[in-house]
């Protein structure tokens, strides 16, 4: 009975978990097959690449990466790029230096600069601070192999402005009407009589920031808006989890020296209870 | 040791005789893992060496992530993100910290119901439970307070929440809050307070552990019959027990390696799932969530916090009754911790003579909604505090406190108890001598 027990709260365990993350208003989410996602997924080294492109060109004239040291982009497992690149890359910053308090060039060691615009958000972490799934049931367990839905949201937001909906033609002055935006205001005359919103999304404060062809990537790769958010929002997961691949290497090799160390137990529990199962005096 | 009779240690070179006159050390060792121990115990019975091995991860990745972090508020955020980043392993490492505390969580949720189902809480076992009671607010304590060492979103206003508990407390209240935090609100001396004190507490923890096991180790275990084990002579208590090693310690290693397995595939493949996305926001004092939840393993007791509202007759009753002393808040802080405190009570609570629950028709019964109860508890507690769920956490509350303050004494005197087998060793035999045991 009590092991019956131990299954249920399991189960629920799972289901409270998902369901203290289902929170917030109902947003419109692309699922996207990232390269990155499920057990053996493995980020996409050009991809981090154009999204590094995408971000230096567009994102970064208001966000910021303030928690990436620049020189991880030549490690492994991330965007690869070759070290005279980086430090090529690293020259276009102006930086006050902490020890001499004088304005320098960029190296290597130092951070991407901080968001440069009130109320653009930090991007590092930002695709571990949105969770686009939770499913199935709200337990959350499609993560396993979807990811968290972080880069999802990211993608969505990048590629889901809309025309003001019929509710409100006008929308709100200086914002942007996107349907995966859940956080923001809504006009009163799209919400019903107890103040919830009949609309996908909310108005966002960022303008649309992508238009197609607005990069011209070297290897060719068209340059959508859908191409380029997809890109960028890759870049994002790997910004927010660099060290991704390495900890599913880890992973897997805790899981599968457990298997044969259980294994090994499994067998010595056996033949050392053996003895004092065999006596059959009842 | 006191208890089962056993053979001791016997110290037989002249340094072994030289060391134990002085310091019987080898000999207490000795005892403690030789220990006889009922031989019929269960899978539900591993879970007190899953319990010491969290603490020892726990402490251990601590000590590390400690190497790493810095305890200030405009540093603390960015000290985590190096740990993550540049730290060699500080993913693995904080990942499995993080991880580790629900490991910890799950584990003793099931270590309590199975003392619960099996009446591990009986005489002569009661300082065993209230030890194990303190063992288990202190690891709230400890859990919460380092989940607001990052410094994240829900950091802040978690501690911010749950500091405001004490903050309900008539007359004295705002001023305690005021004394924890260190100042008016959560700031860096609340930070700074937690993490001295989330250091300090895995060590009382460890001490009490100590003397949990000691605890039990005079009483000698509890067993699914609930039957003691025989101790008249040392050839009977040999034939209910085998000694601790090597038989419960290679069966224990064993489920060990499979919870470990499990544990590994989710710090390697899922590790925020058991986390809020929040949390990878630096804390912002200006910036309030949208919905502060706790973790998950404060959910049901997050639950009863709630579920008293100023609307229940009760609330309403405890109001006029104390002169408005009690109001609802307050109300609700006093049924979460008496929720905790009827719990550690159920020694004195539980009139039946019979200790396991296996033998008990009507209270597996109630057992099971128990169960039911702590998991509806724990699904409530993750959801909005509106319609149904606030009538679903109230009916579920009632039903911990009536479990605890009306079912278990009430039971001890209406319910037939089945017959128990006369020894432990009966029983063992009885279940690997014919296919089917009906208890099982």
């Amino acid at each position: 009975m009590l092991r019956k027990i131990a299954l249920a709260t399991a189960a629920t365990l799972a289901l409270s978990a998902g369901g203290a993350l289902a929170a917030g208003g109902h947003a419109e989410l692309t699922d996207f097959a990232f390269a990155h996602e499920g057990p053996f997924g493995r980020f996409d080294q050009f991809q981090l690449q154009r999204g590094l492109q995408v971000y230096t060109e567009v994102c970064a004239a208001c966000h910021g990466l303030k928690f990436v040291p620049i020189r991880t982009l030549s490690d492994e497992g991330g965007p690869g790029l070759p070290e005279d690149q980086v430090r090529a890359y690293a020259k276009q910053f102006t930086v006050t230096d902490k020890e001499t308090g004088e304005d320098r060039e960029g190296i290597p060691t130092d951070h991407f600069p901080h968001s440069g615009m009130e109320g653009a958000p930090d991007l590092s972490l930002m695709a571990k601070a949105r969770a686009g799934f939770h499913g199935p049931y709200g337990t959350g367990m499609s993560q396993l192999f979807n990811g968290m839905g972080g880069p999802e949201y990211i993608y969505s937001i990048l590629t889901h402005y809309e025309e003001n909906p019929e509710c409100a033609p006008d929308g709100i002055d200086g914002f942007y009407y996107n349907t995966s935006f859940p956080n923001g205001g809504v006009p009163d005359s799209c919400k019903d009589e107890h103040g919830v919103s009949t609309v996908p999304g909310s108005w966002i404060a960022m303008p649309p920031p992508l238009s197609d062809d607005q990069v011209t990537y070297a290897d060719g790769h068209p340059a959508t808006v859908s191409n380029m958010a997809e890109d960028v929002s890759s870049f994002l997961m790997w910004t927010a989890e660099p060290k991704l691949m390495a900890r599913r290497e880890a992973g897997f090799t805790a899981v599968a020296f457990l298997i044969v160390l259980a294994s090994l137990l499994y067998l010595t529990n056996k033949r050392i209870w053996a003895a004092q199962k065999g006596k059959k005096t009842a | 040791m006191g208890g089962i009779p056993h053979d001791h240690y016997e110290p037989k070179t002249g340094g072994e005789q030289w060391l134990h006159k002085r310091l019987p050390i080898v000999g207490l060792l000795y005892d403690t893992i030789m220990i006889p121990t009922p031989k019929n115990l269960n899978w539900m019975w591993i879970w007190g060496i899953i319990l010491t091995f969290c603490l020892a991860l726990q402490i251990v990745t601590g000590i590390i992530l400690v190497m790493h972090y810095t305890p200030h508020v405009d540093y603390a955020f960015a000290s985590v993100e190096h740990i993550m980043r540049n730290v060699n392993g500080g993913y693995m490492i904080r990942y499995m910290h993080a991880n580790g505390a629900s490991l910890f969580f799950v584990a003793v949720y099931l270590h309590i119901f199975r003392g619960l189902y099996y009446g591990s809480y009986k005489a002569p076992r009661e300082v065993t439970w209230i030890i194990g009671m303190l063992i288990y607010l202190m690891m709230m304590g400890t859990a919460f307070m380092g989940y607001v060492l990052p410094w994240g979103q829900m950091s802040f206003w978690g501690a911010t929440v749950i500091t405001g508990l004490f903050g309900a407390i008539p007359g004295i209240g705002p001023d305690i809050q005021t004394w924890l935090l260190g100042g008016p609100a959560v700031d860096n001396a609340t930070l700074n307070r937690f993490f001295s004190l989330h250091y300090l507490l895995p060590f009382v923890i460890a001490g009490l552990v100590a003397v949990h096991i000691w605890a039990f180790h005079t009483t000698g275990n509890n067993n699914p019959t609930g039957v003691e084990v025989r101790r008249t002579s040392k050839e009977e208590a040999a034939r209910d027990t085998v000694p601790f090693w090597p038989y419960y310690v290679i069966k224990d290693l064993f489920a060990l390696a499979i919870i470990l397995l499990v544990f590994f595939a989710v710090v390697g493949f899922m590790p925020n799932y058991l986390g809020h996305p929040d949390n990878y926001i630096e804390a912002n004092p200006l910036s309030t969530p949208a919905h502060i939840v706790p973790e998950w393993y404060f959910l049901p007791f997050y639950a009863i916090l709630r579920a008293f509202t100023a609307d229940v007759w009760v609330v309403i009753a405890a109001e006029w009754l104390s002169f408005g002393i009690i109001d609802a808040k307050f109300f609700g802080v006093l049924a979460m911790f008496g929720a905790i405190a009827v719990m550690a009570l159920a020694p004195w609570l539980d009139t039946s003579s019979v200790r396991s629950g296996r033998y008990r028709p009507m209270f597996k019964w109630w057992f099971a909604l128990l169960c039911l109860d702590f998991m509806v508890l724990m699904w409530v507690g993750a959801m909005p505090a509106e319609e149904p769920y606030a009538t679903i956490s109230l009916i579920a509350s009632a039903y911990w406190f009536a479990y605890f303050l009306v079912i278990l004494p009430l039971l001890g005197v209406i319910e037939k108890p089945l017959p128990q087998p006369a020894t432990i060793e009966d029983d063992f035999n009885a279940h690997y001598g014919s296919k089917a045991h009906p208890a099982e």
